[in-house]
This record gives structure tokens, C-alpha cells and sequence, in this order.
């Protein structure tokens, strides 16, 4: 045991360095070191696949934060935006960083869930870009910093889908019957289908709405699975052929798999941007907001960022980039594309509800189920209980015979 | 003897802890987010229907299958040697060991379109078929995680059975189906409707199994309960009104199950 | 006679692939040098050297253990209570706890999870208490299902025991603990140890009741799996797994092994 620990030891030393060498700029030690021997912990709460974890030799992002603060995190991961509402809403965990994306940041603003920053504390706010600071869901700028950005569009492996991929439309093809994952998440999945309908992303009026359902609901034959995470294992290994996700995982995805490919649908798309919060409860809020900073400080955003792959809305680190990502047109689109890019906003409450329940139905309504399923429970009902009372009649026959 | 005193710390601990949390879901759905009284989240589970039916329907096939299964072979056991029964008794306990996690994901790596067992078929130019993501495959899924809690007790009560009175059947001029069904089938009655709850709770209520090899749209009744508390659709309150339509639904099938056999012997299956 | 022994040989052969095939598949891939599942690329023991290193799963694995300890330490002492208690009460008050003593076995765990969820939630914003997610609500929630089972391996050494050795002790001078301690507990430590044993065992595989009452500063094993499960369960898990199984198949053999050479020497000593 004690040799593993030494080589547990050599390992951290090795990435110190490792992250010494690659760091540019000295990190402030007067400003990172204040919680340094204190025994603190901070509860980060982010999406799946969602940071610069250390494989593939990238930077380990909370490790080399809390080797520079001597603060603990303890990171755990969510996979829908509604998922973090409710674990928040009313799993009763406390968490000191959470990353909601726009439209769910407004909400949690509106409801009372955020907690507004001192930003005073968080000096490399001035990295963001103006572009993205006083955003549409946060127009103050009070309580959440931009942590990354993207456009939603389609991924397909072009050894099965040889045709030019240019419109939403292809969800909803016959001939891909099997191979097509789904956004298990309400939001995004109405989302393509209001896009392909033409209508707004923040519909409100219950009868699009429902047309977008029947829509869906006319796709579930076709669909494989409805994912969110589990995307990437599928399209690697070549599972399915065709998925609506985010474009920065695309280029994960593309790193691993040579065959696929990206496109954004005429028909437009969602533009979002997720942002780091910290939540009304959070314990340790000023060590929550070194944190943000630490997300924040130029090499650590370009270092994540290249491991992600999303869009930074971080100017200091998007000057640090490849040229190469820097000109990639899936993380950075040209304007024509932006052009025709729609975000979220929050929903009322009502609209949401019905959103909800909606989705629901999608996912649960099984037409080929509901024609046999009944009589024959039906009868394996009555039959159980006719065959329950022949049993017991017989036993109380043979105990009288006894 | 003032021992009876002894067991207050649990029965404290058990209204806390199970009595207590079991009436704040009957609270929860009785009640609207704003606190009145009403029954409007029961009756919305009605629009679930389809997925309750659907859950008791592939809970059942999967119970059937599982009893099926287990029925000969812990017959089989329960005929060998003490010894021999032990060794196979733990080696049906064993794959316990392992987190049924872990095996139910080895499932989706045998059962997907490019897994292992479509690609051992296409060396044999057959296939690929579609087995992941169907009902299908979580009844599968169900089948394999319970069948152990089929067997325990159906071989707990084998055991007791002795070859005599089988003997004695066959030298009374029994065939064979007679001796079957008028010996060791009313003998074994209680192995079996303990198997049968034992193996039914679990499979109706599951949520994990259904999302694994279910592929998000063969949802059950333990997905729409995860749904409302920690998923995509947050309202506890529908969420408890779910939960209490499932714990109705349980109670139904075991007075069932206790009209098999009056005398059930729960601690000789659960042990 | 010969081919019905052939067929249940092969049946319960069949029955038993069943029930290990999974397992072979998990093991047989801990050593595939692809980190993906599915794609065989190579044999490696890259991922039992690299496990030692996660600290991640290693933290789950101690976070797994304790619970596991801690909870069936306190389900047994306050079981082995319950049970005695329980055995000296007349038949309907019996009845009545031991009925109320099945419902967390009998009701499913997703609405035992949901309840205690509800709990502490309940507990922490209506009555103020410092509740919050995390190891000790996931103790206080293995405690909680673990209790029963030690009362039901309990409850029937109690029934069994001889009802005056107690007062037989008394008599012959020692005090009501001495007693206590030097007959009735011995007599039913048989019954302790496999309560204590069951609850370990339920507690470490526990995912479901984990997964509403865990935190994020409690990540059991179980839940570090689920957290993996959505994108790609890291080889290093395989591992680990690989590790528990073996252990466990091994201490059981050597279990089975030590009990056949005791039953020959007995056997030995009888022939004698």
C-alpha cells in the first residue's frame, strides 16, 4: 500500500509539473491561497463530459485547482438541465457551483434559486467578451458567468448516410429506421421539431405545441434510443447513424471516430450558452467564486475549452487556441449560420408544465402496445383467480377428507 | 422480564424512519404544490396507464419465465447431496457479488446491434438483429437480475420435501404427473408465491433496468417516480401519487399470493 | 435413468451459463486494451495498475465500505435488541411488529428511496435540522433496511433457544447482564453474525435507495457506476469488480474447502 502511495505521489507530482510547464501566466497566490489549510469543500455540479478531466494528457481542471487553493471538490455530474432543476428543487443536496444553460438560468433566477456574485471576487470576468456579458437570460449580469457556447446540429456517420445532411428532415426518414438517437431531454427535442415545423423555439401556443408532440411521437418508430450522455459511446462504436446533439461533443466524438460528420439545418437552430451559478444555500460561496475564476483565468479556458470543444465566450483564452479550433467552423459557425440561430428563453410556468407532460406522453404513449395488452391481462387475471379459488376448493375437499 | 424494552430504540427508528416517510408520500399526494387538499395529482396518473399496464405485464411475463426457469432446476438441486447443494446454491449467489449494475451493462455489450452475440451470429451470415431497446430485452434484464431471488426459495422448500414421500406416492401406483401435481407442486406452494412476490416487487418497480436495455422509451413505472423526483418532469407530488398507485398495485398482488397459501413462511424464503 | 441425470446436468448447466455469462464478459473485458466497450484490441493489465490510481473510484470504494460497516454495525446492535425485545412480547403484539418489520423488504426500494428523500428533505426545511445530503443520511437509509434482516436471522436462535437457560444462569449466581452476556448471547450469535453478514452484503450492492439519499460527498461505488453508465463504464471499474468477485469466490471456496475437511476428520473421529 505504502508503495502505491508513493506512486500515487510521483503521479500528482508529475501533473504539477506538467500543468507548471504549461502554464503561461502565474496564478495569484495572495488571491488563490486564502482557503489554503482550512479543509474546505466545494460541491461543483456539472454536466456530463463537460470538463478537461485529465485524459488523453489534458489539463485536469479541478485537480490543478485544488492543488493552486488547497480547497477539495467533490464533482458530480447531471445530464439534462430539467435533471439539475429537480436534484436542486428537491433532492436536498447542496452544491456551491452549478452550469444551467440560458433558459434554465433564467428560470432559477426567476424562481429565486441564484445566488448574485461578488464580482469583485472574480477578476478574470474580465476575460468573457462583451458579446456575452447582460445576456438576454441574465440581463444584469448578477448572478452567472458565460462558461461555454454552441449551436445544436446533426451528427451522422457518412459510411451509412451518404446524402448531403441539410435538414432536420432526416430525423424522420424511413430508410434510417433504427439508427436515429434522439435528445432524451424535453426542451432540445421540441426544440427540432419546432425548428422543422417552422415555428419559434419559446412557442407558448398549446396547439404548436401539440403539433410538435405529434410530430415526435411519429418519429419514436424510427428512433433507436433516447440519450443524452450515452450519444457518445453509440456514435463511436457505430451503433446508430444519425443524432441531433451539441456541436462542441461532435468534435469529441470526431476524435475517436474519423467517419463522422456535422451539419446545421437549414431550417435553424438553437444557439445556447451555459453558465456557472451558484445556488442560494451554497456553503461556501466565496471559495465557490475562486473557483469561477479559476474557470475563467485565460489558459485554464483554452486548456478546457480544446478539451470540450464548445465554443469560449472567453476572449483571453480564445487567443491562446490552435489556429486550428480557432477557424473550425463547427465551434466558431460563420455568421450566415449564427444568423439563423434562435435561444432559449424561459418558459411560464404553465407553458413548461405542459411541455413536460407532453414529453411524457411521448415517451410513454406505445400505440403497438395498447390493442393486445389489455384483453390479455384480462384474461390471465380472470384465469389466476378462477384457477386460485379450483385450488382452494380442492385443498378444503382433501382437508375435509382428512 | 422488562426485556420487551429492548426494542423500543428500533420502534422508534421505524416510525421515524418507515412509517413516517411512507405517510409523507400519501401527504405529498394528497396535496397540491400550494398545500390544499386534493385529489387531482390521482387522478393524473390516470394518463399513465398505458405505462402501469405495461410495467405489470412485463413484471409478469418476467416473473413467469423466472418461475419457469427456476421451478426444475431448484428441483434438480434440491435432489443432490448436502454438499453439492451448498456448492450450488453459492454459485447462484455468487454473481450477487458482483454490482448488478455492472452486469446489466455487460448485457447492453452482449445484446447492441454491433455487439457480441450479433457479431457472433454474422460470422454465421445471420442477423443483425435488433435485441437492445426492445421490451424484449427488459424483460430480459428482469429475468436475469431476479431469477436468484426464484430459486432461494423454491429450493428452501424442495429441500424440505422428502424422497420418501415421493417413494411412497410411486409405490402407491402414482404416475409420474400424479405424483407431480397432487405431491410436490402443493408441497412446494409456499416456495412459490414467495418467489413469485419476491421476484414481481422488484421487477414492477425497477427504473434502471428499463432505461439501460430500454433505450428511454420503454419507460415504466419506476422511470415516471425517478421522472418526477430527480428527472426531467420535477413534481413530487405527482411523483408520490405515482408511488402510491405502485405500493396499491403491490398490495393487490400479494393478498393475491396470500390466497395461494395461507400460511406463508416469509422469514424461510427471505433467509 | 442415465439420460435423465444428462438432461438436468444440462439444464442446470444452461441455467448456470445464464447466470455467469455477463460476468465472463465483464471480466474478459477488464483486460481489453480498448478502452471502448465492444472492440477487442488487445490483452493489457494496464487497468488493475491504473485503478490504483483513480482516486475517484478508490474514494467510492472507502466512502462503499463504510457505509457499509457503519450501517450494519449500528442495524445489528439495534436488530439483536429489537429481536429480543420482540420474542418476549405475547402473540399479537408480535404479530403486529413483526408485519410492520417487513414493509421495507416487501415494498419496493425505489419508494423506500423516495420516502426517505421526502424525509430528510422534510426534516431539514420544515424542522431546521443540519440535514443535508450525504453520508449520513445514506447510513441512516442503510440502517434503516438493514435492521429487519438482522431481526429475521435473530428472532428464530431466540425461538429456539432454551427458554430457563436464562433463568438456569440466574440461579447459579450471575447477574441479569452476566447472563445476558454469557448465555443468551452465545446461544444466538449464530444468528448475529449472518444478520450482520446479510446486511453487509445488501448494503454494499445497494444502488437504488443510495441513489435518492446520496449527496455529493457520498459517491458509493454503486453510484460512481451510474454516474459512468450514461457515457462508458471505465475498464478501471471492470477492474475493480474483477477484484471483489475473485476474493469473494475465493474466501467462499476456502469456506466450502475447510468445511469438507472438517466434516472428514469428524467423520474420521466417528469411524474411529
Amino acid at each position: 500500500m505504502k508503495q502505491l502511495s508513493t506512486l500515487a505521489a510521483a503521479l500528482c507530482c508529475l501533473c504539477l509539473f506538467g500543468l507548471a510547464a504549461h502554464a503561461q501566466e502565474a496564478f495569484d497566490e495572495n488571491y488563490y491561497g486564502r482557503f489554503r489549510g482550512q479543509n474546505i469543500a466545494i460541491n461543483v455540479f456539472n454536466w456530463g463530459e463537460y470538463i478537461s478531466d485529465g485524459s488523453d494528457d489534458s489539463l485536469d481542471v479541478n485537480k490543478a485547482f485544488e492543488e493552486l487553493t488547497g480547497i477539495t471538490v467533490n464533482y458530480a455530474t447531471f445530464a439534462t438541465n430539467e435533471e439539475l432543476y429537480s436534484k436542486l428543487k428537491g433532492g436536498g443536496s447542496r452544491y456551491d457551483i452549478i452550469i444551467p444553460s440560458d433558459y434554465m438560468v433564467a428560470r432559477m433566477i426567476d424562481e429565486g434559486m441564484l445566488e448574485q456574485l461578488d464580482f469583485s471576487n472574480i477578476p478574470s470576468f474580465e476575460n468573457i467578451d462583451p458579446q456575452y456579458r447582460n445576456p438576454e437570460y441574465d440581463p444584469e449580469n448578477l448572478y452567472s458567468v458565460p462558461y461555454t457556447a454552441g449551436t445544436v446540429g446533426i451528427i451522422y456517420d457518412t459510411t451509412r448516410v451518404q446524402e448531403p445532411v441539410d435538414s432536420w428532415g432526416i430525423l424522420w426518414d424511413e430508410r434510417y429506421r433504427g439508427d436515429i438517437l434522439m435528445f432524451s431531454n424535453s426542451r432540445d427535442a421540441f426544440g427540432i421539431a419546432e425548428k422543422y415545423l417552422g415555428f419559434s423555439l419559446n412557442s407558448t401556443d398549446p396547439a404548436e405545441l401539440s403539433a410538435c408532440a405529434d410530430l415526435l411521437l411519429s418519429q419514436k418508430p424510427l428512433v433507436q434510443a433516447y440519450v443524452m450522455d450515452e450519444i457518445f459511446d453509440k456514435m463511436i462504436s457505430g451503433e446508430a447513424a444519425i443524432a441531433p446533439y451539441y456541436a462542441g461533443d461532435y468534435l469529441t466524438m470526431a476524435d475517436t471516430n474519423g467517419n463522422l460528420s456535422f451539419s446545421i439545418p437549414k431550417e435553424g437552430t438553437n444557439l445556447f450558452v451555459d453558465a456557472i451559478c451558484i445556488p442560494k444555500g451554497a456553503q461556501q460561496k466565496e471559495a465557490a467564486e475562486l473557483y469561477i475564476n479559476f474557470m475563467c483565468e485565460g489558459q485554464v479556458a483554452a486548456d478546457n475549452i480544446s478539451y470540450i470543444g464548445y465554443t469560449t465566450p472567453n476572449s483571453a483564452a480564445y487567443q491562446l487556441l490552435d489556429p486550428e479550433i480557432q477557424q473550425n467552423p463547427v465551434s466558431y459557425p460563420p455568421a450566415e449560420v449564427l444568423e439563423n440561430t434562435e435561444p432559449f428563453l424561459a418558459l411560464d410556468q404553465e407553458t413548461g408544465l405542459l411541455l413536460d407532460s407532453l414529453w411524457t406522453d411521448v415517451l410513454t404513449t406505445d400505440s403497438s402496445y395498447n390493442k393486445w395488452v389489455m384483453p390479455v391481462f384480462v384474461v390471465v387475471a380472470v384465469a389466476l383467480s378462477v384457477s386460485l379459488t379450483v385450488a382452494r376448493q380442492l385443498r378444503k375437499k382433501r382437508d375435509q377428507l382428512k | 422480564m422488562k426485556a420487551k424494552f429492548a426494542s423500543v430504540p428500533y420502534l422508534l427508528w421505524m416510525v421515524i424512519f418507515t412509517i413516517v416517510p411512507m405517510l409523507l408520500i400519501l401527504l405529498f399526494a394528497f396535496t397540491s404544490p400550494e398545500g390544499g387538499f386534493t385529489i387531482a395529482n390521482i387522478s393524473a396518473v390516470g394518463r399513465y396507464t398505458d405505462v402501469i399496464m405495461k410495467s405489470i405485464w412485463l413484471a409478469a411475463i418476467a416473473t413467469a419465465i423466472c418461475l419457469l426457469l427456476s421451478y426444475p432446476f431448484a428441483y434438480i438441486i434440491s435432489r443432490r447431496s448436502a454438499r453439492r447443494q451448498q456448492v450450488s446454491l453459492m454459485l447462484i449467489m455468487l454473481p450477487m457479488w458482483m454490482s448488478f449494475l455492472l452486469r446489466t451493462f455487460a448485457w447492453m455489450t452482449l445484446l447492441e446491434k454491433t455487439g457480441l452475440i450479433n457479431r457472433i451470429l454474422g460470422v454465421f451470415g445471420i442477423g443483425p438483429f435488433e435485441m437492445i431497446n426492445t421490451p424484449g430485452a427488459v424483460v430480459l434484464g428482469m429475468v436475469y437480475n431476479y431469477l436468484p431471488f426464484m430459486i432461494l426459495p423454491l429450493h428452501s422448500v424442495m429441500m424440505k420435501i422428502e424422497d420418501s414421500i415421493i417413494e411412497a406416492a410411486q409405490d402407491l401406483g402414482a404416475s409420474p404427473m400424479r405424483v407431480f401435481f397432487r405431491v410436490v407442486l402443493p408441497l412446494s406452494f409456499p416456495g412459490v408465491s414467495s418467489g413469485i412476490t419476491m421476484v414481481f416487487v422488484p421487477a414492477v418497480s425497477t427504473f434502471i433496468i428499463s432505461r439501460m436495455l430500454g433505450g428511454g422509451s420503454n419507460l415504466l413505472i419506476g422511470d415516471l417516480i425517478d421522472m418526477q423526483f430527480l428527472g426531467n418532469a420535477y413534481n413530487p407530488h405527482l411523483g408520490s401519487a405515482i408511488s402510491l398507485v405502485l405500493m396499491v398495485i403491490i398490495l393487490l398482488c400479494m393478498s393475491i399470493m396470500n390466497q395461494f397459501d395461507d400460511d406463508v413462511d416469509m422469514e424461510g424464503a427471505i433467509l | 435413468m442415465n439420460r435423465h441425470k444428462g438432461i438436468s446436468r444440462f439444464y442446470t448447466g444452461a441455467v448456470m451459463a445464464f447466470l455467469y455469462l455477463p460476468i465472463i464478459v465483464l471480466i474478459v473485458f477488464s483486460f481489453n486494451k480498448n478502452k471502448s466497450r465492444g472492440a477487442w484490441t488487445g490483452f493489457t493489465f494496464d487497468w488493475y495498475v491504473k485503478l490504483f490510481s483513480n482516486e475517484m473510484i478508490l474514494t467510492a470504494f472507502m466512502n462503499t465500505l463504510l457505509v457499509a460497516l457503519v450501517s450494519s454495525i449500528f442495524a445489528t446492535v439495534i436488530g439483536t435488541a429489537a429481536a429480543i425485545g420482540i420474542n418476549s412480547m405475547n402473540r399479537w403484539m408480535k404479530k403486529t411488529i413483526r408485519t410492520l418489520t417487513y414493509i421495507p423488504i416487501m415494498s419496493p426500494e425505489i419508494i423506500m428511496g423516495v420516502s426517505l428523500m421526502l424525509l430528510f428533505v422534510f426534516l431539514r426545511t420544515e424542522m431546521g435540522l443540519p440535514l443535508e445530503m450525504g453520508l449520513l443520511t445514506l447510513i441512516l437509509s442503510h440502517i434503516t433496511f438493514n435492521i429487519p434482516y438482522v431481526i429475521f436471522n435473530v428472532l428464530p436462535k431466540l425461538r429456539q433457544m432454551d427458554k430457563y437457560a436464562y433463568d438456569a444462569a440466574l440461579d447459579l449466581g450471575c447477574n441479569p447482564w452476566q447472563a445476558f452476556y454469557k448465555v443468551v448471547i452465545p446461544e444466538i450469535m449464530p444468528g448475529i453474525t449472518a444478520g450482520f453478514l446479510m446486511a453487509v452484503t445488501y448494503s454494499l450492492d445497494d444502488f437504488v435507495i443510495s441513489y435518492f439519499t446520496a449527496g455529493p460527498t457520498s459517491q458509493t461505488l454503486p453510484l460512481a457506476i451510474w454516474g459512468q453508465l450514461r457515457r462508458r463504464v471505465s475498464p478501471e471499474m471492470n477492474a475493480l469488480s474483477a477484484i471483489i468477485f475473485v476474493i469473494v469466490l475465493l474466501i467462499l471456496l476456502a469456506g466450502n474447502l475447510s468445511a469438507i475437511r472438517r466434516e472428514n476428520r469428524e467423520r474420521r473421529v466417528v469411524e474411529r
